[in-house]
């Protein structure tokens, strides 16, 4: 058993190249937190301040040097682009290996970490068929991320932490993407977990910012909690934690199907289905699945750049993720490994809960975007969506349709968070225009912002009765434009000021254009449509021989994809389509095309186009009419990928669905009428300044009011949890923090008190005594002494006498009777 | 020959002399003249013991040169010289701070 023992990296050998790529980013992290993290204290009116956040105003805040900005975003940029060279550089030798062989053969190095029993857990990379593509999709991502954020962040006082913690969260991301074992993932997990609190919460001077922090934490760890459960268990059962020794090797799989659970064992669950619903409960959690997605929306309060990163690169991928790596336990959780075969209709609990689980929240968070106004909730709650079409489909056993979607859908989900970024920032410059113009920008905090009489009349149309049940929430950022409740600020966010920045703003609109119709799966040409056409063949293959969770699924997800498509094309009209609906959309700006902002902003948009329109195109299914013969005429060369990250067995080996014409003309069908639908209502005639949203007059107020607050599900989870927890809290700190602790610590106290008089006397007494003692005896003895001293010099002189004739006396004395003793 | 012994006890018994002197006499110049009667017995045992070394056979080999003795006779003739100049010194100092020339009287470094 030995020590820590470094791994021994060899640039030239795959194996060990993984570990470097996670090494770039952490590296950045530590230098820029240690070294070119640098402030001065200045008031937050202060010019180089800009006026991004008034929350500030009044305060002295940190704001970084000019050195410190540029240093930060340097070494920042490094360390990505470090990992993206070296994760480029293992795509090109995976990809060189083939299909079939990489696969069976991977990248894999570990070095033992800790002694656990008898043998040391060992940790180490491990790059295979599955997690090459997240390879490919995380570091590009991250990076567009990074130059984003350069642009984004350009004004905020704390831009240094900024790319310190987002270099830090794509750190755990690569380091949770190449992780060879389930605890290493979880580490990479909670990392990010971490990480996304602080940037969720990274303008905390604003309590919902700070709100939306703690709940996507909490929330979270709920489910964190109940997936550790479910990695300690696996290790109990299987006696390691690596990828590769459980889901490739069928003994380990059969073993772990074949032993009872510790729990509900006697109802025939198996190890494996407990252990894989714990680790599906860890991804609903993180990947903001119902019931467990309320987390999601809010950490909107995050920068935009955070969000993108949440909500594409990283966070929601990485629990997509864990799970597609768990899937063959899935399969395995029934009776008897073998015995469930999702492709043959026989299902066990974790993928039931998987499809329905899945399906559900695809459909049910595709309703709530549709009433959404705020632009970036309308792409989270599309992305809660999204996921849910990624765990249905894992759930119906499209293995591959589930990464292939999780891949396109990084890419262009990543590309519309920025956008929308971009809209925002636009805005926000088109506020201060309009600050300027008016003068108004020397007005005190709390009431200078953008009062301007449309926004009146445009917030006017809510009806009173909404503010108490918002302000429960207190998170929503419609409540400062509901009525009855002062107008804090303006909101750059909301659809429903803007209008006509298409013109304003024109690259970011085709971004924005791309990404949305690559969401709304728009046939043929956008990535989304590829995925998306998989996942439903899948399904369509399931239905079409009758088994109902492959039904349920192909449904849901149809009626979401139709809704996802009109609510895409809903807020792209809103927000791009027609005549500028306020004075601040009149006047909204990225400051030039020239501008560094306008650039480092819009460049990482036109990457992420290219990825979200073509990036379906590796994974076309050979039988497509035209496109299949020659885009994959050798097959489907993702599928033929990635499917060799499986054991290629019987229940768990990927099934192709064979071409059909259904699921093809559901996705034309879906898409196309979604986006007819939408705009139907919001292009042909674009949404007037004051007017409603038309929305409200289809659906009808209170089912809008419904979808639009969330189905009062925030509100539920307030009651049920938040309010009984608080409740708790004040017992707790009622009784046992001031009774009982408080109780305790305060008698504690008295008897120290007392003993600490006692020692007092003690001191007093003894050992000032004896402490005194000895320097007065010393004086005294001094004293006595110094009557030696007479200052007589004849005196002296007899001493000196008597002594040398005392000495003399004894030495003649001894020495005679030595002379005498001696022989 | 005169014996080395007869040497040793006028030399004792000057030193005896000086020891007295220094001892008893309250004038500070007697002192010093007491001091260099005691110095003086010195110098005629080193004289004596040198002219008398080779009945001190045991210690004398191999033989000294001839002067040996007298210069460290020589040497304290000039120490007692040095000597009573600076005793001579203090007490001409003592003197005209004090306008007295007892050592009793000096007691300035009493403790």
């Amino acid at each position: 058993m030995t020590g820590l023992e470094l791994p021994i990296i060899d640039i030239n050998d795959p194996n060990t190249l993984g570990w470097l790529i996670p090494l770039g980013p952490l590296l950045a992290f530590f230098i820029i937190t240690l070294i070119t993290n640098r402030a001065r204290w200045l008031p937050a009116t202060d010019p180089h301040y800009g006026s991004h956040h008034p929350d500030y105003d009044g305060m002295t805040v940190p704001i970084v040097t000019d050195w410190s900005r540029v240093a930060s975003i340097t070494v920042g940029m490094s360390g990505v682009v470090m990992a993206l060279l070296i994760s480029l550089n293992l795509v090109g030798q995976g990809l060189a290996l083939g299909e079939g062989v990489f696969g069976k053969e991977v990248f894999a190095s570990a070095i033992s970490w800790m002694a656990l029993g008898d043998v040391p857990f060992r940790i180490g990379v491990l790059v295979d068929p599955l997690n090459l593509t997240l390879l490919v999709m995380v570091p590009i991502a991250v990076l567009c991320i990074f130059i984003y954020s350069i642009g984004y962040m350009a004004h905020d006082p704390r831009q240094s932490r900024f790319f310190a913690l987002i270099s830090l969260f794509a750190a755990a991301m690569l380091t949770l993407t190449l992780a060879d074992n389930l605890l290493l993932l979880f580490i990479g997990w909670e990392v990010m977990g971490l990480c996304s609190y602080m940037l969720i919460g990274f303008w905390y001077e604003k309590k919902s910012a700070y709100q939306a922090a703690i709940k996507a934490f909490t929330v979270t760890r709920i489910a964190d909690v109940i997936m550790l459960l479910g990695i300690v268990y696996l290790f109990s059962v299987a006696g390691t934690l690596n990828f590769r020794d459980i889901l490739y090797n069928e003994a380990v799989l059969e073993q772990i199907a074949n032993t009872p659970a510790i729990i509900l064992g006697s109802w025939g669950i198996s190890a494996a289905g407990l252990i894989s619903v714990f680790l599906i409960i860890g991804t609903i959690g993180k990947s903001a699945q119902f019931p467990l997605h309320v987390w999601l929306p809010d950490a909107m309060e995050g920068p935009t750049p955070v969000s993108a990163m949440i909500h594409a690169a990283a966070m929601v991928s990485a629990g997509i993720y864990a799970i597609i790596r768990m899937y063959p336990l899935f399969v395995g959780a029934g009776d008897a490994f073998g015995t469930a075969d999702p492709h043959h209709g026989v299902f066990n609990e974790p993928l039931l809960l998987l499809a329905i689980v899945g399906s559900f929240t695809a459909l049910f968070s595709a309703t709530m975007a549709v009433a959404q106004n705020d632009v970036k909730a309308v792409l989270a709650y599309s992305t809660i969506s999204q996921l849910g079409f990624m765990m249905a489909a894992l759930g119906i056993g499209a293995y591959i349709a589930a990464t292939f979607h999780l891949i396109t859908h990084a890419f262009f989900k990543a590309l519309l968070f920025m956008a929308s970024g971009s809209v925002i920032h636009a805005m926000e410059h088109g506020e201060h225009h309009v600050h300027e113009h008016h003068g108004h920008h020397a007005l005190p905090h709390g009431n200078g912002h953008g009062h301007d009489h449309d926004h009146h009349d445009a917030h006017d149309e809510l009806p009173a009765g909404t503010a108490d049940m918002m302000t429960e929430h207190g998170v929503d950022t419609d409540i400062q434009h509901v009525e009855g409740v002062e107008h804090v600020h303006f909101d750059p966010q909301d659809m429903r000021n803007m209008g006509g920045l298409a013109r304003k703003i024109p690259v970011t609109f085709y971004a924005f254009l791309a990404g949305g119709l690559s969401l709304a799966g728009f046939p043929l040409i956008t990535a989304g449509f590829w995925s998306k056409d998989e996942i439903l063949a899948d399904a369509w293959l399931g239905t079409s021989e009758g088994f109902g969770p492959q039904a349920l699924v192909f449904f849901m997800l149809a009626i979401a994809a139709f809704l996802t498509a009109f609510y895409t094309m809903r807020q792209i009209g809103l927000t791009f389509w027609g005549e500028p609906r306020t004075e601040i959309a009149e006047h909204a700006g990225l400051g030039g095309p020239r501008s560094i902002v306008s650039i480092a902003m819009q460049l990482p948009l036109v990457i992420l186009v290219f990825f979200a329109l073509f990036a379906g195109f590796v994974g076309v299914p050979p039988e497509f009419p035209i496109l299949g013969p020659i885009l994959s005429p050798e097959g489907n060369p993702f599928f033929d990928f990635v499917k060799y990250s499986l054991l290629q067995i019987e229940p768990l080996a990927p099934v192709k669905p064979p071409f059909s014409w259904v699921p093809v003309l559901t996705s034309f069908g879906v898409a196309l009428g979604g986006i007819y639908l939408g705009w139907r209502m919001y292009w042909r005639r674009p949404l007037q300044a004051g007017e409603e949203d038309p929305m409200i007059r289809i659906l009808g107020r209170s089912v809008y009011m419904t979808l639009q607050n969330r189905y009062y599900l925030d509100q539920l989870y307030s009651m049920l949890f938040v309010a009984p927890s608080k409740w708790i809290a004040r017992q707790v700190n009622v009784f046992l923090d001031r009774g009982l602790i408080d109780g305790l610590l305060h008698l504690t106290a008295r008897f120290f008190t007392w003993l600490g008089d006692l020692f007092k006397v003690l001191n007093s007494w003894l050992i000032d005594g004896v402490g005194d003692g000895i320097p007065r005896a010393i004086f005294d003895f001094g004293g006595w002494l110094r009557g030696a001293q007479t200052g007589r010099v004849q005196q002296y002189l007899l001493v000196v006498l008597v002594v040398v004739l005392v000495i003399g006396l004894f030495f003649a004395l001894t020495a005679g009777g030595g002379a005498v003793a001696a022989p | 020959m005169v014996p080395l012994w007869m040497y040793l006890v006028v030399a004792a018994t000057l030193f005896c002399i000086g020891v007295f002197t220094v001892l008893s006499r309250r004038n500070g110049v007697a002192v010093l003249m007491g001091i260099e009667l005691m110095l003086n017995a010195v110098n005629i045992n080193l004289v004596a013991f040198w002219r008398y070394n080779t009945t001190i056979a045991d210690m004398t080999t191999p033989l000294p040169s001839e002067l040996n003795g007298m210069v460290f006779a020589a040497f304290l003739f000039v120490v007692a010289a040095a000597e009573a100049a600076v005793g001579l010194a203090i007490i001409i100092t003592v003197y005209r701070n004090r306008r007295s020339v007892i050592p009793e009287e000096a007691d300035t470094l009493r403790g």
